[in-house]
């Protein structure tokens, strides 16, 4: 691992340190804002991983999220099941029918291209949503269905600052996990691909199967999302797979910096910090939601986490500091 | 289900289809042109709406609603693309989100300026009424939006198929970059056709507004829809755009009388099949 490599690791690992030791000392209501952050910030690093690396575009994250949401709260509100140790087995299932989800999604979606596979899950999404909003029987419709109180085994989930812990845990370990993936030889094919497809196919990669597998991961993470979006929000409704949120974690992922990973979650912090906080301040909020999405595209091209080396560019050559690299890589 | 269900289910089918013709022939051929996904298009429905209520508000005309609200849109579509999605060049993924931004500006400025409530557009006495043909009741202002929509498909063929910018405009969905090495002026042909866009989406909201109302929230729950039409007509086509919305406005109507709980389902997994197995629609060209 090189300086700057080392040096990255350390600066996360102490905002994740200041993040766990600060949060649990905070107002109950940052614990909830933080615990939803961390939560979208899963389904972002998701998304992450094929939009930053891979260079896929997906407008139906939404999706998975709902897929592990639903089910968690079918099984919950309708057989009790998931609220006590077998939560862990709603987490693997969770996983399972997001990856499961994007590997029937992903046969349509991944051989299209740009404009293309933006629209095909566009619909898959909607695919999705449709089918939460008027499968009544199941989904409960536009009500959407209320969860039973959250798990309990030896340790009490009801209690928000434990529930903060275990999505902590969730993060941390995604986050690990994602990254592994991004520097494994798996990982850095992805990148190529989203370099040059063409090369990479020449090469004699099977470039079509390298961004299958990219597009399973991505959903059994979002689905893992979705899990704890149910038992942190205690409701899942059609609300939660809308169009806006495949849109909104487009964002973060935009905002924080694509192909970063870290980049995402802070994305996810800010959007949540606008949709949930500042919503519940001032009725004008949107107008700062807008504001951020038109501001990012038009400013921050290579997001948040591109600025450091940006201003170090500008520094170095005042003229030049308006070509920097769109797409900045963590795993230089 | 008896012959009344199937002639009113149709003919509902039907003028819910002209509805989605006039929002989504502008969206098609933005797409088709642009290969934007304009995020945007369903506030520009909306705003149409909400502009015809200030201008029949204040000037109690119905009539001069019309070309206002549309005209007014138009304006705005004309902004957007010159000023922010012109410079930013092609970029599908930056496009979406600059739009998707747009969309939340518009949102809440629609929210502050005409507030919460559902809004309901009243057209004039006659469009209030039914007729009555062979003992089915047929309310007039659905066979209003019929026309409208039959009468602007055919203004927009001529101006396709027989003017100098039609030509243009056809060149350019068809090959942009050979288009320009003709001498095309494609960026032109881009404003023309956002704008044009937008017009079209403004007639639609007001024409959708009695029908539909107007009401925060319209904007994203249509527009899907319009492009569940654009996808399975074929981008930048407009028979595609005709039989899409024929073909989207009847499915919806018919799905959900007959299936309620996969009826939006039954919308979207056409889109999707149609997106694998030919991505330019059923009359999009190659």
């Amino acid at each position: 691992m090189s300086m700057d490599g080392r040096r990255k690791l350390l600066i996360v690992t102490a905002a994740l340190l200041a993040v766990l030791l600060a949060t649990p000392h905070s107002g109950s209501y940052i614990i909830v804002l933080v615990t939803h952050a961390l939560i979208f910030a899963i389904l972002a690093m998701s998304l992450d991983i094929l939009l930053g690396f891979t260079g896929l575009p997906s407008l139906g994250q939404a999706a998975y999220l709902g897929m592990g949401a639903y089910l968690t709260a079918i099984l919950a509100s309708k057989f009790q099941f998931g609220l006590d140790w077998t939560f862990w087995l709603v987490v693997v299932m969770g996983m399972a029918i997001g990856a499961a989800t994007a590997a029937i999604f992903g046969l349509f979606a991944v051989h299209a291209g740009g404009v293309y596979f933006l629209m095909i899950t566009l619909a898959l999404g909607m695919c999705v949503w449709g089918l939460a909003y008027r499968w009544n029987s199941l989904t409960g419709g536009d009500n959407g269905i209320v969860l039973p109180p959250r798990p309990a085994f030896g340790i009490e989930l009801a209690d928000d600052v434990t529930f903060f812990y275990l999505v902590f845990s969730f993060f941390v370990a995604a986050l690990a996990l994602l990254y592994i993936l991004v520097r494994s030889p798996f990982g850095r094919s992805l990148v190529g691909i989203r370099e040059n497809e063409l090369r990479m196919r020449i090469l004699g990669y099977n470039t079509w199967l390298h961004k299958y597998i990219a597009f399973i991961i991505a959903g059994g993470f979002g689905g893992l999302a979705g899990v704890l979006w149910a038992h942190a929000h205690g409701l899942v409704s059609p609300e939660d797979v809308v169009l806006a949120t495949s849109v909104d974690a487009l964002l973060m992922v935009v905002l924080g910096g694509p192909g970063t990973l870290v980049g995402g979650a802070i994305g996810a912090g800010i959007v949540v910090f606008l949709r949930e906080y500042l919503s519940t301040l001032v009725p004008w909020w949107q107008y700062v939601l807008g504001g951020v999405y038109v501001l990012t595209i038009l400013y921050l091209p290579g997001g948040l986490l591109s600025l450091p080396e940006r201003i170090r560019q500008w520094r170095a050559h005042p003229a030049g500091a308006a070509e920097a690299k769109p797409m900045q890589s963590a795993s230089h | 289900m008896d012959t009344n269900f199937w002639v009113i289910q149709a003919f509902n089918g039907i003028s819910y289809g002209a509805l989605l013709f006039l929002l989504a022939s502008g969206l098609s051929l933005i797409f088709g042109v642009m290969r934007i996904v304009n995020l945007a298009h369903g506030s520009f429905f909306l705003l149409g709406g909400y502009v015809a209520l200030t201008v029949i508000w204040t000037t109690g005309s119905w009539l001069l609603a019309l070309p206002a609200a549309a005209l007014a849109v138009a304006v705005v579509g004309l902004l957007m693309e010159r000023v922010f999605l012109r410079p930013l060049g092609f970029d599908p993924l930056r496009q979406v989100l600059l739009s998707v931004g747009f969309a939340y500006l518009f949102q809440q400025a629609a929210l502050d300026i005409w507030g919460g409530d559902n809004l309901d557009i009243v057209p004039p006495g006659i469009l209030k009424e039914s007729a009555v043909v062979g003992g089915f009741y047929f309310p007039i202002y659905r066979i209003f939006m019929i026309g409208m929509a039959l009468a602007v498909g055919l203004v927009l063929w001529l101006a396709m198929e027989k003017t100098r910018m039609g030509a243009m405009v056809r060149a350019t969905v068809d090959d942009s970059e050979m288009a320009r090495g003709v001498g095309i002026n494609t960026s032109r042909v881009s404003m023309f056709i956002f704008a044009l866009g937008a017009f079209l989406a403004g007639l639609g909201g007001f024409i959708g507004g009695a029908f539909l109302g107007v009401y925060p929230g319209l904007d994203f729950a249509i527009l899907p829809i319009a492009f569940a039409v654009v996808i399975i007509g074929g981008m930048g086509s407009l028979t595609g755009a005709a039989v899409g919305s024929l073909l989207v406005g009847l499915a919806d109507n018919f799905g959900k009388a007959l299936f309620p709980e996969i009826s939006y389902f039954t919308l979207y997994a056409p889109m999707v099949l149609i997106l694998a197995l030919k991505p330019t629609g059923l009359f999009g060209r190659e």
